[in-house]
């Protein structure tokens, strides 16, 4: 539907030399990045938790080791392509449900009002009272940790900002033109939150998400640092730089090859969600 | 008399407004105790200043908002519930004309799947059905099928309006309610699409209520046209008729101040006073703090609509008072 919506006028305007090299590089990198995701088991060039007793801690730019190896001589470069893999499976995945959940939240409350729109306020206001962090904590350390339940766990952050921007964006949607119009034509209210009002306000949607992005992927490294998100032998970015640290100084590679990623592609997200902010909205043309 | 097809009983309806935070809040009596009948085929007008619950009326008669008081027939029977099934099943029978073609139409759809909507929605016909059926609707508003491919952004405001006809059109409705459809266009533009519903509604047998502020429009649509103010119906009774004599002090103020070919107008009357502010209704009759004529009673007391001859009915202490009353209102 998005992408019917967008054909005409977006045709016209994404010819290369109206796109600044800053997106150009931004998108090449977070392409780069979902490449290396893909095909991590290809890619790397060893199993990611296959020592190499002989060769620890050694400098990056060995030949045998481009980015060097860590203290039980695993391969820095293998597990940064694996961490990559993960860290962004558990951003891609929270970002998709935290915007699902809160679209559809916000959709509910725009329609039903009254009581549902409360209760659906009231549980956005907590969230955002409550620091997420505290939150994550204490259902880490109840429930024990795993890949799905730290997804699901992500999911929950920063819904309660698409909760609100949709059903704001859907009240305007039902007060005055198009979506009334096609209330009255006789659509259900599915038909009238779908296929009309989801691709008209997309374009905040899409701009939302990627702002939350980066903040998924910080949240994940800062958990993982903690000790409470991704758990070793598995690895992850934040994983990666939290127990780097202790190499800190005799070995900073360690630790610098994820966290430079990580800066990177939070940057490279941002970069994309400025420019796609720019292009989707229509008043600033 | 055939029995009308929609048949308006009677139906108020109350808006809570509250000025500021601590404000205290204010009912306005958008539309109060209104009742009128259209028969098949037939064009109702109703003009009538900003504010006057025109808009409000026509959403009632459609069944998109439900009154307060009294009840809306559509024929022979009442409106179903608003949102229930039923009432979307019935949205194919009746259809609704909006002022701002470009806020009804969605602006990331193509003219054609809009107009194809409400066919998808009700389900009518196979999908070669739905296209040749999209096909003859662009053409019955003399537009073609390169028009259906563009987007609402593309088109010009006539263009739009016609599209938005179009969709409405596409179920064949018995009953369309046109609010302001042509005040948002220019004048030239405003003829073509005024000519292109006169020449539909004779087509297609189309029932129509026509709200507008503009006589000239109404006076060229309608058969018979209703005059409100400040919720009420003050006079109602055949366009022609109406419109040569003008028997409610604010009729009659109304067709002074539209302008003429060839007469002039000194013989203008210019009311005076406030503007009406439905949350703050004049006592008696509505109209009296503007009206030349206004009498003690008249601020006393509020006049009924009450039938002239055969022909009018007009709601005024003045016209009623000379005359022996007969008291079966509307």
């Amino acid at each position: 539907m998005t992408d019917v919506a967008m054909k005409a006028p977006a045709a016209r305007r994404l010819r290369w030399p109206n796109v600044p090299v800053s997106v150009i590089i931004a998108v090449g990198w977070i392409a780069a990045m979902l490449v290396l995701a893909a095909f991590a088991d290809q890619l790397a060039p060893y199993g990611f938790t296959k020592f190499d007793l002989r060769n620890r801690l050694s400098l990056p730019g060995n030949p045998a080791h481009w980015l060097g190896t860590d203290e039980l001589g695993r391969d820095v470069l293998s597990r940064l392509i694996v961490s990559i893999r993960i860290s962004l499976l558990i951003a891609f995945g929270a970002t998709a449900i935290s915007a699902i959940a809160g679209t559809t939240l916000g959709f509910l409350a725009a329609h039903f009002r009254g009581l549902v729109e409360q209760a659906v306020l009231m549980l956005a206001d907590f969230q955002a009272s409550m620091p997420f962090l505290i939150l994550a904590l204490a259902v880490l350390a109840f429930l024990g940790n795993s890949l799905p339940l730290l997804i699901g766990l992500m999911g929950l952050f920063g819904w309660e900002r698409y909760a609100r921007i949709a059903r704001g964006l859907a009240i305007s949607a039902n007060a005055q033109g198009y979506a009334a119009a096609v209330r009255q034509l006789g659509a259900t209210p599915q038909r009238v939150y779908l296929k009309h009002i989801l691709p008209n306000i997309a374009s905040t949607l899409i701009v939302s998400m990627t702002l939350v992005f980066p903040e998924v992927i910080l949240l994940e490294s800062g958990l993982s640092f903690l000790g409470l998100g991704v758990q070793p032998p598995m690895t992850s970015l934040g994983n990666m730089v939290g127990y780097g640290r202790e190499y800190l100084t005799r070995a900073p590679w360690i630790m610098l090859a994820p966290a430079i990623t990580i800066v990177v592609t939070t940057l490279a997200v941002s970069v994309i969600g400025d420019w796609l902010r720019d292009k989707l909205d229509p008043t600033l043309q | 008399m055939t029995a009308p097809l929609v048949e308006v009983l009677g139906i108020s309806r109350t808006y809570r407004m509250r000025s500021g935070l601590f404000g205290r809040a204010a009912s306005v009596h958008a539309v109060d105790g209104l009742s009128f009948g259209i028969a098949k085929g037939e064009t109702l007008g109703i003009v009538g200043e900003s504010g006057s619950g025109k808009s409000t009326t026509g959403r009632m008669a459609l069944g998109l908002e439900s009154p307060d008081q009294g009840s809306v027939r559509f024929d022979g029977a009442p409106i179903a519930t608003l949102g229930s099934s039923a009432w979307r099943a019935q949205r194919a029978r009746m259809q609704m004309i909006f002022q701002d073609p470009l806020g009804a139409l969605d602006r990331r759809l193509s003219v054609a799947d809009q107009i194809r909507e409400p066919l998808d929605i009700h389900k009518i016909g196979t999908a070669a059905e739905r296209d040749d059926r999209v096909h003859e609707l662009l053409q019955s508003v003399d537009l073609n099928d390169s028009h259906g491919r563009r987007y609402p952004g593309a088109l010009s405001g006539g263009q739009r309006q016609r599209i938005v006809l179009a969709r409405a059109l596409a179920t064949r409705p018995d009953f369309l309610v046109c609010d302001e459809p042509v005040s948002a266009l220019d004048v030239s533009i405003q003829a073509q699409v005024v000519n292109l519903l006169i020449d539909l509604q004779a087509r297609l047998g189309l029932t129509m209520l026509f709200i507008s502020h503009d006589l000239r429009v109404v006076r060229q649509i309608s058969r018979k046209v209703a005059v409100m103010y400040l919720g009420r119906i003050v006079e109602y009774g055949d366009a022609d008729d109406l419109f040569a004599r003008p028997q409610h002090p604010y009729t009659q103020a109304l067709v002074s101040a539209s302008p003429a070919p060839g007469r002039r107008s000194t013989n203008r009357i210019v009311l005076t006073g406030d503007p009406p502010n439905p949350a703050a209704r004049p006592s008696g009759c509505a109209f009296h703090p503007r009206c030349r004529h206004a009498t003690a009673r008249c601020a006393a007391e509020v006049p009924q609509l009450v039938a002239l001859d055969d022909q009018r009915q007009v709601a005024c202490h003045l016209t009623t008072g000379a005359r022996p009353k007969t008291q079966d209102a509307a």
